[in-house]
């Protein structure tokens, strides 16, 4: 995996490097497209299809996640020389249902009903193979400015994926964006489609979403 | 013939290495091999096994078989429309009706699914792949006749990309494409493909006092009493005995296009298995199964649905049409001959389950076979390991 390397080079390192520094900006762009946690990676799967049938509960979700990963990123780094390794998953674990509970928190008092919408899923963020994932394979080997940007890009990249599912399906499921119903205040008599209602319609639009973009990248799984 | 040879051969240049067109050499070739028999064929003295029949061929037998059921269907939905609109016509006034609702949407699913399959080909640079030939001529006939053209486009462009293009083509898809594009349509948009959708009876048209679209599965599945009573009381006014076993048999009843007709399917099964195309193991097992489970059904289950009398279950639905074409596509089947008994028996004892507990999905057969053609690697494998675990006991080194 990437973040092996990544420790080794973060160890011959001796100048202080720019904030913005080609490796740095890397961290926040490979989540996006070849390093995706969805599309490359595939986890978090159960929540991209729980969340998207509309776009505004997975906005929130997508939003929650990033500032869990991030910030968990942010708080093992610090922590990383201190953990013993045979506790680090409890460690771990803990600091990231601290986050958690923290955010869910905030969307019970700005926004319940997303809150309502999103139900167990805001509380599944604890067990998120991505962000268990990050923290085990780059926030325990990084110091806390990338270890933060890793956590940003791969929220960003999941966040994407899951915004570009909830388009679909509320769009041509449902027929609104964002709850606005679009296709009849155009005057456009729209039958949603209820398979993309379903998560196996979510399920499948995850795969086009992946068949287009390894044919655009040209990325092959390794045998 | 002769005018048709000089004009493709008049164009040829342009798609060969070097022309203008180059790129869509294979969409010409497709032409050039439908119309004529391709030039490349292996020579007298090869040792290669050669046989008279190709895919193209394979193909066409298929549909030759499927005719009995496309013609029987066509005049059933012209009849069933003279019946629940209380009119009378001549056998050709029915067809002419069926003719006007049915070729539409073969039209539809054709120019759909082979456009499709031109532009992978295109994309792809490989030779267009003859398995639409039998895909296109099957959507129409599951589909109801009062389906909306678009959707039959857009179920048939998803089973064309979903369900055949992403694993790469004709021959390496996993479920059998028809029913994708049933099934799409059936969770896309369940109003127009389930309920009371199953008669043509055209805008603003009232049916017969005592009209009723119900199909034998609803009526069965509805039934508090006596299933079999019920069936055969229905259409008491307006279409006495509809739902015997006679008429189910003949299918003489509203429903998919080209599904009705038991006696059609089974002249089908004739020509599949006489010409060696279909399994007739398959066909076999799944009746039996069906049979099976609702012999089983009629000692142990409660209902009503299910005290109805097994041989009921051959003749309603779909599970004649879906034994003898959807579950024989050598594609999605199992392929070991122990395998297709076992693939065949499951699709049969899945159908009458979902039928009789399944108070969601009033038909069973499509799910059955879309179920079946996930587990059939899974069969073949469990059939050669137990092969070669029974040779490895006979083997004396």
């Amino acid at each position: 995996m990437s973040a092996a390397t990544d420790v080794v080079e973060e160890v011959k390192e001796k100048k202080s490097e720019p904030l913005f520094s080609k490796k740095n900006r890397k961290l926040i762009s490979n989540p996006l497209d070849i390093d995706n946690p969805i599309t490359v990676q595939v986890l978090g799967i159960c929540s991209a299809l729980a969340v998207t049938t509309q776009m505004k509960p997975a906005f929130i979700m997508a939003l929650s996640l990033t500032v869990v990963t991030a910030s968990s990123n942010v708080a093992i780094s610090l922590m990383r020389t201190t953990i013993p390794s045979r506790i680090r998953i409890i460690v771990q674990l803990a600091i990231v249902s601290l986050w958690v509970i923290l955010v869910d928190q905030v969307l019970k008092a700005y926004v319940y009903d997303v809150s309502k919408q999103l139900s167990v899923f805001v509380g599944l963020i604890i067990t998120n193979c991505i962000v268990m994932g990050r923290l085990e394979a780059f926030a325990m080997g990084n110091k806390p400015w990338p270890s933060f940007l890793d956590g940003l890009g791969n929220g960003f990249g999941y966040g994407m994926i899951l915004m570009a599912i909830a388009l679909v399906r509320e769009l041509f499921g449902g027929g609104s964006l964002f709850g606005y119903k679009v296709f009849a205040e155009i005057g456009i008599p729209y039958q949603g489609n209820g398979l993309l209602l379903l998560p196996a319609g979510a399920c499948i639009l995850l795969g086009v979403i992946i068949w287009v973009q390894r044919s655009l990248n040209g990325y092959r799984e390794a045998h | 013939m002769k005018f048709l040879r000089k004009q493709l051969d008049s164009v040829k240049h342009n798609f060969e290495k070097g022309g203008k067109w180059e790129k869509y050499f294979f969409a010409y070739e497709a032409f050039e091999t439908f119309l004529f028999t391709p030039n490349t064929t292996a020579d007298a003295k090869g040792a290669q096994i050669r046989d008279a029949i190709d895919l193209k061929r394979l193909m066409m037998t298929v549909i030759i078989a499927m005719l009995p059921c496309l013609i029987f269907g066509m005049w059933n939905v012209g009849y069933q429309h003279h019946l629940a609109t209380g009119q009378t016509g001549t056998f050709m006034d029915a067809l002419v009706i069926g003719l006007v609702k049915t070729v539409p949407i073969i039209i539809v699913s054709y120019a759909v699914g082979l456009g499709i399959e031109f532009v992978f080909a295109t994309i792809r640079r490989h030779p267009v792949n003859e398995g639409y030939l039998v895909t296109g001529m099957l959507i129409p006939l599951v589909m109801p006749p009062d389906i909306p053209l678009w959707q039959v486009a857009v179920a048939t462009a998803f089973a064309v990309i979903i369900g055949k293009e992403a694993f790469g083509g004709t021959g390496m898809n996993v479920v059998n494409i028809a029913l994708t594009a049933r099934a799409f349509l059936y969770f896309a948009y369940p109003s127009q493909i389930s309920g009371e959708v199953w008669t043509f009876l055209g805008e603003g048209v009232k049916p017969v006092a005592g009209y009723s679209g119900a199909t034998p599965l609803a009526i069965a599945a509805a039934s508090t009493g006596n299933a079999a009573t019920d069936l055969s009381s229905f259409g008491a006014g307006w279409a006495d005995g509809m739902y015997s076993v006679w008429n189910m048999f003949i299918g003489v009843i509203p429903g998919c296009i080209g599904e009705t007709s038991t006696l059609m399917c089974l002249i089908g099964a004739f020509i599949l298995v006489f010409t060696g195309v279909g399994s007739w193991k398959i066909i076999v097992s799944v009746f039996a199964g069906a049979w099976a489970m609702g012999l089983l059904l009629n000692a142990i289950g409660t209902t009503p649905f299910a005290q109805l009398p097994a041989h009921y279950h051959l003749v309603m639905g779909g599970l004649a049409f879906g034994a003898v074409f959807m579950a024989t596509d050598p594609v999605t089947a199992a392929q070991t001959e122990t395998g297709k008994w076992i693939y065949g028996l499951l699709i049969g004892v899945f159908t009458v389950l979902i039928r009789v507990f399944n108070p969601a999905y009033p038909e069973g057969i499509m799910l059955a076979i879309l179920l079946m053609n996930v587990f059939a690697p899974l069969i073949d494998y469990f059939v050669v390991s137990a092969n070669k675990n029974r040779r490895l006991q006979r083997a004396t080194v």
